[in-house]
């Protein structure tokens, strides 16, 4: 059967068994525009701006773990999308990224919305292709798709210029792909898994540490099998989270910056650290001089570049996470050992004295609202249960810190490019995804207005999101490390003109809430989760000063965390007016 | 210690596959002293030969970075074994007096040979490992030179393995 390029495409996207795809047209797009128009079974979800469409699609990714797929034009629609898809490169997050391209004849000639889409995208792509021939597009979806999902996931663009949209080819969508310089390492090495799992059991002050792998590797279940069998301590990345249960006593909180106390003291004192899915960010490890000095380190990844990058390994494991831990686990099941039963009551004990500490305490009796307080709220009544995207600030590690995530591919946000803007949209991908579920948005007044006009996305197709915008008219982050690294000089961190955001939220169909009191807080929250066909902006009016602790400064140690508040002094509203 | 490798590489002949490569060397940092690059015998594939420097723990990182490459099939750092290098230099210079027949001398010296002549110049084609070629620019008579063309450094392993697909 012969079909135009631009049937070809939706076609494939068919075969691909595509639900939604997220997107915005444009001059060197509308032949797919049209063949998508003529279908009903791949949905188009029109987003308003194309950083929107990527951030949507990578949600979408995240929760499900199937690729997301965006639709863009050249030009601007390409570039716009640039920040979603270095967003999605720096978590491995599988997103297939189509744009329209000028027609070939035009290409370098600086033609109306002429961009090297995959000069300007390469850097920040797993691969990229530019279509030139009709009969190759199928085999390059393909391929896309392929390279997208598997391995160590990551996004991948396909420039497709229009005189190819409209050129014939018969139609056939390969079975398999083939590709003779890419073929992902799945299994781990025997010999190392059997020296990872005579480590492990040797050890008298082990850790687990693990990320983002565990979640986009469908490796949660294992993991958590194993961590139980051992007995051992545990500690998930930014992006690990709800890769092991966070209420399971096992569970020692997050690591890094402004991980638990116990889970950096922890990484301080092993002596055998088993490293799965992570990649040792800097944002982990602070000053590597100092990481983990006693621990022997076990790195299980996907990835081969990752291991060995910032910190030495004795026993390198590459394959998929859930592979190699199952391989473990049968491994130190055969061997008939035990761990170490009363070196690691001991272990125990010192850990349970760190967490004695309770070091996310924080003032619960002002008259302000606490930001801590909103999130430990929000945990309790929605159960633990939801879908939390987060933008970037100190808004997103009060979550991480403080909604326990019991279960993978529910908490979204962007933690390798720490994108603010992210949030929203990531999380409209998350519902459609995930109809009937519910969805939150944890986010900070600077954050959401970097996306927030997919507030009318949100309307056009009734998706009842639930915002929860932590406003303290700073950004917050920003302020903290000012405060403390910049003695307290706020350059360009106080955002002066904000909009009212019940109006805003009303004047795009939603429902708006302003939240001044701690005493209104759970009334609000349960007002705004019981309609649970509308979309809600809560806006809470949060406390200026507060910081989030314990915090691990760049350049210190795990041990060296700083734990509680210095006397801050940072100007109110009411000064700065 | 940083130490000179060259890393042999066999990847598609695909358009944009040399800015990849070139592209990953920038956004890492890593330094490229040469870089040459030429489709092979199966006009599928291209043959690159780069040579860098760096620790240990850098080349494996540039090693590993430039296998995750989808471009990349294949690659190998000849330097880990017994091998052949070997870099061409066109040179141009000025020849006219007696300092035709020193150049003349020097070239036979060197085992390399004139290709253009004129009434003032000379132009050589110089074939070697790049220290040899460094020494006869050294041993040429001082402000002769008027250009030189440097091909980068091509490389293979000793014995009968190649690097293959």
């Amino acid at each position: 059967m012969e079909l135009t390029g631009a049937e070809i495409f939706v076609k494939c996207l068919e075969d691909e068994g595509v639900e939604y795809i997220f997107g915005y047209p444009g001059g060197a797009a509308l032949h797919m525009y049209d063949a998508l128009y003529k279908q009903d079974r791949v949905k188009h979800i029109l987003v308003r701006h194309e950083q929107g469409a990527a951030h949507a699609a990578d949600g979408y990714a995240r929760s499900t773990g199937r690729p997301g797929v965006v639709l863009v034009t050249s030009g601007p629609g390409v570039t716009n999308t640039v920040t979603g898809i270095a967003t999605a490169y720096m978590d491995s997050i599988p997103l297939v990224v189509f744009s329209g391209q000028v027609p070939t004849a035009l290409i370098g000639d600086d033609a109306f919305q002429e961009v090297d889409a995959v000069g300007i995208t390469r850097p920040c792509v797993k691969h990229n292709f530019l279509v030139k021939d009709v009969r190759d597009l199928a085999p390059t979806i393909k391929k896309a798709f392929y390279i997208a999902a598997s391995g160590r996931p990551g996004p991948v663009l396909v420039d497709i210029p229009k005189d190819v949209t409209a050129q014939v080819a018969e139609y056939h969508y390969p079975d398999t792909v083939h590709l003779r310089s890419y073929a992902p390492v799945t299994k781990g090495h025997p010999a190392q898994v059997r020296k990872a799992a005579e480590l492990l059991l040797a050890a008298k002050r082990p850790m687990i540490y693990s990320g983002g792998g565990i979640v986009q590797g469908e490796a949660a279940a294992v993991l958590t099998e194993l961590v139980r069998l051992l007995g051992y301590p545990i500690t998930n990345t930014l992006m690990g989270l709800g890769g092991y249960p966070a209420t399971d006593p096992q569970f020692v909180g997050m690591l890094g910056m402004h991980g638990t106390y116990e889970a950096n003291m922890a990484m301080h004192e092993c002596d055998v650290l088993l490293a799965v899915g992570a990649r040792f960010d800097d944002r982990v490890t602070g000053d590597l001089a100092k990481f983990c000095p006693h621990a022997r380190i076990i790195h299980i990844d996907a990835d081969p570049a990752s291991i060995g990058k910032t910190v030495p390994v004795e026993v390198p494991i590459v394959g998929s996470a859930a592979s190699v831990l199952e391989d473990l686990m049968a491994q130190i099941k055969a061997s008939g050992r035990k761990p170490d039963a009363e070196a690691l009551a001991k272990w125990w004990e010192t850990i349970d004295g760190w967490r004695a500490l309770n070091c996310l305490a924080y003032d619960r009796n002002g008259e302000v609202i606490k930001p801590q307080y909103v999130l430990e709220k929000l945990y309790e009544l929605t159960g633990g249960d939801a879908f939390v995207t987060s933008d970037v600030g100190q808004h997103q590690m009060w979550t991480a810190q403080f909604y326990k995530f019991d279960r993978p591919r529910r908490w979204i946000n962007s933690g390798g490019l720490g994108t603010m803007g992210f949030g929203l949209p990531a999380a409209m991908g998350v519902q459609f995804a995930h109809p009937g579920e519910l969805v939150v948005c944890v986010t900070g007044e600077a954050s959401i207005q970097m996306c927030i006009q997919e507030l009318s996305t949100c309307r056009q197709y009734d998706l009842p999101i639930k915002i929860v915008n932590l406003n303290n008219r700073y950004m917050g982050m920003v302020r903290q490390w000012q405060e403390f690294f910049y003695d307290r000089r706020y350059s360009h961190s106080y955002m002066d003109a904000l909009p009212d955001f019940n109006k805003l939220a009303e004047s795009y169909g939603h429902v708006g809430m302003r939240i001044e009191k701690p005493a209104d807080v759970e009334g609000a929250l349960r007002e705004a989760l019981a309609m649970k066909d509308r979309l809600v902006f809560l806006d809470f009016i949060t406390d200026q000063t507060e910081n989030v602790y314990p915090m691990v400064a760049a350049g210190k140690g795990h041990h060296e965390m700083q734990l509680g508040p210095c006397a801050a002094v940072v100007p109110t509203d009411r000064e700065l007016a | 210690m940083s130490r000179r490798h060259i890393i042999s590489i066999l990847l598609e002949n695909e358009a944009g596959a040399l800015s990849r490569v070139a592209g990953l060397f920038s956004a890492r940092g890593y330094n490229i002293e040469s870089l040459t690059v030429a489709p092979t015998e199966d006009p599928t594939l291209s043959r690159m030969t780069l040579v860098t420097s760096g620790s240990e723990h850098v080349i494996e990182q540039i090693t590993k970075q430039l296998n995750k490459l989808i471009d990349v099939v294949r690659l190998v750092d000849l330097t880990e074994g017994a091998h052949i290098e070997r870099e061409m230099m066109l040179i141009k210079v000025r020849a006219a007096g007696e300092l035709r027949a020193e150049i003349k001398r020097l070239v036979d010296i060197f085992r390399g040979r004139i290709i253009d002549v004129t009434d003032a110049s000379y132009t050589m084609e110089l074939t070697g490992h790049g220290g040899k070629l460094d020494a006869f620019l050294e041993a040429l008579p001082q402000g002769t030179i008027i250009e030189t063309v440097r091909s980068g450094v091509s490389g293979i392993a000793r014995g009968e393995k190649g690097l293959q697909v």
